[in-house]
């Protein structure tokens, strides 16, 4: 069926152009040229956007982390290549190893957290009840929040003497001095408790809207095959919401690990290191000690993680399509 | 680096003079292509896939004169814009102010600089300056015609790289003990002058949810700056941070700690949250700079007093840091404009500005005939005045290596408060910064 339909589609197409070129008689290369060269004129914006904005920086950015790039070459446009030095002598620093592990912890934690709430989050908000509408709209302003704001208001509310956090804890019963930003063992799970905060919204958002998508009927033979609601849960609504869970997955991390205005306004990447990630290491060494090639080096190994992560969503997406 | 395909030829940017001397012109021509191409910021581009599009130099208008700087604040930038009226009418010409947030100006300069549209006049932070100097960036102040006549040494090293002075400063500041008067005259305690002093001072202030002294640790700039008055004052040194001396500073601000007289949030604590908790009276005592003055005295009700900062042993010498912006004249290429330019850092640092400036913003005046006229108009700041004619530059031992030390000294204390020994975590600082990582 969807052969015969394709190959009428593709024969209505010559004749279609062939009234159009009516007027002035034209061979079928020439027709044929005409309707290549106005496809690629259709891609062209896209692909010139693509090389300018994406492709340009990749490529300088990828060059940039095998020159000695200080800010002379601002003065003198000269950047002289300096072969694997500036990979080197980043591999050897110990800051890197850390920040990486750092980064890894953050991501995971961060996924985990954002996911698992936003999901409850999602089916709860499946069920009618008043004020629904209300309240999935509040629970959407951490997202509205610029990252650097929550960032300096979390820092208030951790503070250890005075922030509210502690005090609240203090008034329940709870021990109320939680060194949440001042401990090295205990900064990364604060700042991972900020992100998953501001992550929930878009997860809870994604999945819903996936819900949405999940046939009533389906619900409905499970229950009169009286599956119990945890049953359902995993053997209806999860597979059904298997491409959503991907996509949110794929796009929180890709966010998640390139982390650095909220650690930037949080801790600075203090105390001792214990917040520094992969994001803000590249911005140590590029904006704080001007040496572009190494922040040029630890960005590209960020672009390679995430690029590792892309490739593995736009294959899942077109196993979906198929 | 190539040149950029759709860069407009030279002859389209106009007022693009290109000056800079070069052996042959071959390359003079590649590099003037050079500097037209996108700059990719590597983070940003990494990140945000950012860039910024340096076209073909701004074209320069004769007779208006930019100065750069940081002065965001809306006192600063009007205390800065009434200067540049008052030096537009006695040189003649016309100055436009362009203030930019501190964090971004040296990014924001070296951009400039690709793409030759500097400003005239740049001010940057003295511990900033010795990395552009070094870039090339700037013209020797001496060769353009102003001396160092009436300028204590220290503030001449401070706006010196390399043995050259490249940076005019107007006013410095340093930090200093700023204390709640009220709460020392209850407690019937004096001022500290001494480490062991200010230990016991703050151990007796500490009650409750007040700390007997706050400072800033933190993992940035402002906690390394704080730490440098310890550093000094013990006879510690940038160039060998796993000295006894260094350590002991360390050791001392861990006491402080132990005792419970600092918060345990002063790692976290940059030098605004500092002066937070003082104004809120969580702290008694602190240390902080003059900068903090008119928000303090916008505070009713608080009365505060300030000393120097507390030494080792009686007799030693109270060692601060210098703090503050130079005026420098970036390498535009265009020497009149240059000559210009010095005019200007000369009017704007003329000891009638310098009082100006200083009495508004609480800072001292750099020149010393300046200083003495300061000191009759600001009595309550003269424990300041001492505290700056010892005060040190942080980037004259140092120069441009001086980011790499103050990551690795921030690492370390911070390492040394959470609970590793000042030793251990000092060795592995110097460690760092000899090994250039």
């Amino acid at each position: 069926m969807s052969s015969t339909t394709a190959s009428a589609a593709t024969a209505g197409a010559p004749q279609t152009a062939g009234t159009a070129a009516a007027k002035k008689p034209l061979s079928p290369q020439g027709a044929k040229r005409r309707r290549q060269l106005a496809q690629w004129g259709f891609i062209a914006p896209a692909v010139i956007f693509m090389a300018l904005f994406f492709g340009y920086p990749l490529v300088r950015n990828i060059v940039m982390s095998f020159q000695d790039y200080s800010p002379t070459t601002f003065f003198t446009g000269e950047a002289p290549f300096n072969g694997t030095d500036n990979w080197s002598n980043v591999f050897s620093d110990g800051l890197f190893g850390k920040a990486l592990w750092q980064t890894i912890l953050f991501t995971v934690g961060s996924l985990v957290g954002q996911f698992c709430i936003g999901l409850a989050l999602a089916v709860f908000f499946t069920r009618r009840f008043p004020l629904n509408g209300i309240l999935r709209s509040l629970i959407l302003l951490p997202w509205l929040v610029p990252m650097v704001v929550s960032g300096i208001v979390w820092r208030r509310i951790f503070d250890q003497d005075t922030g509210v956090l502690n005090s609240f804890l203090g008034t329940i019963g709870l021990p109320g001095d939680t060194p949440w930003l001042t401990s090295t063992s205990m900064a990364l799970v604060s700042v991972i408790l900020v992100n998953i905060w501001i992550g929930i919204p878009f997860n809870m958002v994604i999945l819903y809207g996936g819900l949405q998508e999940v046939p009533k009927e389906l619900h409905e033979a499970a229950a009169l095959d009286g599956a119990s609601a945890w049953r359902t849960f995993r053997s209806v609504t999860l597979p059904m919401l298997k491409p959503v869970i991907t996509v949110v997955l794929v796009l929180g991390f890709m966010s998640t690990v390139k982390i650095l205005d909220l650690v930037l306004a949080l801790t600075d990447g203090g105390p001792a290191d214990s917040t520094q990630t992969l994001g803000t290491l590249t911005y140590q060494n590029s904006f704080v000690q001007m040496d572009f090639g190494a922040g040029a080096v630890v960005g590209n190994i960020l672009i390679l993680i995430s690029a590792v992560f892309a490739v593995f969503y736009l294959r899942v997406n077109r196993n979906e399509g198929k | 680096m190539g040149a950029f395909p759709w860069g407009r030829p030279p002859s389209q940017c106009k007022g693009t003079t290109v000056t800079e001397p070069s052996p042959d012109g071959r390359l003079r021509r590649r590099d003037r292509r050079t500097r037209r191409i996108v700059v990719p910021l590597t983070v940003v581009s990494a990140i945000v896939a950012g860039t910024v599009l340096s076209g073909c130099g701004q074209q320069r208008d004769p007779d208006v004169y930019t100065v750069m700087n940081s002065s965001t604040d809306e006192s600063y930038h009007r205390w800065d814009g009434d200067t540049l009226k008052r030096c537009s009418k006695e040189l003649g010409i016309t100055i436009e102010q362009q203030s930019v947030p501190a964090a971004q100006l040296m990014t924001k300069a070296l951009r400039m600089a690709s793409s030759k549209s500097l400003p005239d006049v740049l001010q940057l932070d003295a511990s900033e300056m010795p990395t552009f100097a070094e870039a090339g960036g700037l013209i020797p102040l001496k060769d353009l015609g102003l001396a160092t006549t009436d300028i204590p040494e220290g503030i001449v090293d401070f706006g010196s790289y390399d043995g050259e002075y490249y940076g005019a400063a107007r006013t410095v500041n340093t930090l200093a003990l700023f204390y709640n008067k009220d709460i020392l005259d209850k407690a019937g305690l004096k001022v500290p002058t001494t480490w062991d002093e200010m230990r016991d001072t703050a151990k007796e202030l500490t009650q409750g949810k007040r700390y007997g002294l706050a400072l800033s640790a933190g993992g940035a700039e402002d906690g390394v700056f704080q730490f440098t008055p310890f550093m000094w004052s013990n006879g510690g040194d940038e160039t060998e941070l796993d000295s006894p001396e260094v350590a002991g500073a360390l050791d001392y601000w861990k006491a402080l700690l132990k005792d419970g007289s600092l918060s345990k949030s002063t790692v976290n604590w940059t030098q605004a949250d500092v002066n937070d908790q003082f104004m809120a009276g969580n702290a008694a005592m602190m240390i902080n700079g003059p900068w903090q003055v008119e928000t303090l005295n916008a505070k009713k009700g608080l009365d505060w007093g300030i000393a120097q900062i507390p030494v080792p042993e009686a007799g030693d010498d109270s060692v601060g840091p210098l703090g503050g912006g130079v005026l420098t004249v970036p390498n535009t290429g265009d020497s009149e404009r240059e000559k210009t330019a010095a005019k200007i850092i000369g009017c704007m640092a003329s000891e009638q500005e310098q009082i100006t400036y200083a009495l508004n913003s609480w800072m001292v005046p750099a020149n010393t005939k300046a200083a003495a006229v300061w000191r009759t108009k600001a009595p309550e700041l003269a424990a300041l005045a001492g505290q700056v004619s010892t005060a040190r530059s942080r980037t004259a031992k140092v120069g441009a290596q001086w980011s790499s030390v103050s990551l690795a000294l921030q690492s370390a204390f911070q390492s040394a408060l959470t609970g590793e020994s000042s030793e251990a975590a000092l060795k592995r600082a110097q460690r760092q910064v000899t090994s250039g990582n």
